[in-house]
């Protein structure tokens, strides 16, 4: 299988491609801080699809006898909060909160900016003016201070939420899709497509977006984390996710109130979002390695 | 062929307008060989890039197998006649596309058919296995690179190819092969060439007729013959021959 894989001369179409998805792995696996950082995602994924099973508690369980129990209390692991429900089940049901928007926000902020980007940066002339300075609207806002603005108007809730964040993030995706096309465009192998008769919609989708991907997608990795804190923060702003819905930004702001007597509620959920935060970080530092084609890509 | 009728091609506008190429006319046969020579800068290779749409400021007539050519539009027709090869094969491949993507979407843009029959055929053609098919450009040497790039070039059975210093970025002993190969192609397919080369000896080895550049302006035409006897007229075109007298080991190397 292996030596199938790697094979000198693949004899189809599938197995050259099966083949280098193989090889990226194993430059992957090289990167042991990269391989801690997939294993704490994969286990992020796997706490939010199981969350009903592996759950203690019902995150929504109030228990006010039980309330703002320390960490090792007998039936809650990481204690409870100021209602008496289970810190360890909210953040385990949190989690899928966590991975909705950050999936979301993933999904539109660097598509968006891509094609903006390498439109702007093909086109050149009228175009690349109108959707630069669009994007340096954008990019002039603060940014919580935009989303906050967005929440307000469409109201509190994790879709808006997502929305909000994803306006925000789009521009420097934008910014970056244009600089790599602007390099892309005057190559030979562009003006070789050019000559063949290929129309500017496939050199854009066919030829310059592979160019960008790679560091589009190791840009978005390293974002992550300052998602999730945006995220968290309109959750801890009560702009977010809405309780008794857990959220971890909701959670810690939640737990803000009892932060000296009682620090493990506002600091079990931080420690959460460090952790993957951290893993997001790790993971995009890896793929770095294994996607930029500066390094030639797998050998 | 190819008529070039008093080409004038320019970059920038204004103040900083430059006139990379004035008043050129040449004319290749069908089936010809013909060359054109001259220092960095003369011009030689913004021909190239102005007859195929690359350079967009040109002015003049160009008409290829008697159809005119116009100055920001090329059809269909066009790209299937006429292709070129690049100077840097390792410029001139996309990094993240196999070679097997790189010859496949080029026919399936000029329309052919059986793309999984051709692509071994066309690697055939230029000197390359089967092996080669799903290799990376970063896979591959300079000499099999523009190899692919060749075989790209041919991919849609053009009959007029530009050659813009094929051989210049490659080592001395891939440059015989490839201009062996390129020779070999010619005959084959009947090709028409034209050739942009600082390198006399390389273009002595391909060419019949060339036409010597010197900033933007071609002064002289010379024949592959006159070119062995040292008969040029103009001063340049001499100090050009008498400076490629070390480049004729290339050219010995080459046959």
């Amino acid at each position: 299988m292996r030596a199938w894989l790697l094979s000198d001369a693949p004899a189809s179409r599938r197995q050259a491609r099966l083949g280098r998805l193989y090889a990226g792995w194993l430059t992957f696996r090289g990167n042991t801080l990269a391989m801690v950082g997939l294993a704490i995602l994969a286990a992020l994924v796997l706490c939010a699809a199981a969350a009903p099973w592996i759950a203690p508690q019902d995150p929504y369980a109030q228990d006010l006898a039980m309330r703002l129990k320390p960490i090792g209390t007998p039936g809650h692991l990481l204690g409870t909060d100021s209602l008496g429900r289970d810190i360890l089940s909210r953040l385990i049901w949190g989690s899928r909160t966590t991975l909705y928007i950050v999936t979301l926000v993933a999904l539109i902020a660097p598509v968006v900016g891509l094609l903006v980007g390498t439109v702007a940066g093909y086109a050149g002339g009228v175009w690349d003016a109108v959707l630069m300075r669009i994007t340096d609207i954008f990019l002039a806002f603060p940014r919580l201070v935009l989303a906050l603005a967005f929440v307000a108007a469409l109201g509190a809730g994790i879709e808006n939420a997502v929305l909000a964040i994803s306006l925000t993030a789009w521009p420097p995706y934008a910014r970056m899709a244009r600089a790599e096309t602007l390099t892309i465009r005057n190559s030979d192998f562009i003006s070789a497509i050019r000559l063949q008769g290929a129309g500017p919609v496939r050199i854009i989708t066919q030829h310059i977006w592979p160019l960008c991907l790679s560091s589009l997608i190791v840009r978005v990795t390293l974002d992550m984390a300052g998602i999730i804190l945006a995220a968290a923060g309109l959750g801890f702003l009560g702009l977010g996710a809405q309780p008794p819905s857990p959220e971890w930004g909701a959670m810690i702001s939640e737990g803000r109130r009892f932060i000296l007597d009682h620090w493990w509620v506002a600091t079990v959920p931080g420690l959460a979002i460090f952790t993957v935060s951290l893993a997001f970080n790790l993971l995009g530092d890896g793929l770095r390695d294994v996607l930029d084609p500066k390094s030639g890509g797998s050998k | 062929m190819l008529e070039v009728d008093g080409m004038n091609v320019w970059f920038g506008a204004g103040a900083t307008h430059v006139d990379a190429v004035q008043g050129a006319s040449f004319f290749v046969g069908r089936g010809e060989s013909f060359g054109l020579v001259g220092e960095s800068g003369s011009g030689k290779s913004t021909i190239l890039r102005a007859i195929t749409g690359l350079a967009p400021g040109w002015s003049g007539r160009v008409e290829v197998d008697g159809k005119p050519v116009y100055r920001d539009r090329r059809d269909r027709a066009f790209h299937k006649r006429v292709q070129m090869v690049f100077q840097d094969p390792y410029a001139s491949l996309h990094p993240r596309h196999s070679v097997d993507r790189v010859l496949s979407e080029t026919l399936r843009l000029h329309g052919m058919d059986a793309i999984d029959r051709r692509v071994p055929q066309l690697l055939e053609d230029v000197g390359l296995g089967p092996k080669f098919r799903f290799r990376y450009p970063h896979q591959l040497s300079g000499g099999q690179r523009q190899r692919v790039a060749i075989a790209r070039a041919l991919a849609g059975e053009p009959e007029l190819l530009l050659l813009d210093e094929p051989t210049s970025a490659l080592d001395v002993s891939v440059q015989a092969e490839i201009l062996n190969l390129l020779a070999d192609l010619r005959g084959e397919r009947g090709l028409t060439y034209v050739m942009v080369s600082h390198d006399l000896a390389v273009v002595g080895h391909l060419c019949q007729r060339l036409a010597v550049m010197q900033s933007g302006r071609i002064v002289e035409m010379l024949d592959v013959e006159q070119l062995r006897r040292g008969r040029a007229e103009h001063p340049y075109s001499r100090a050009l021959i008498a400076a490629s007298v070390s480049g004729g080991r290339t050219a010995r190397a080459a046959e």
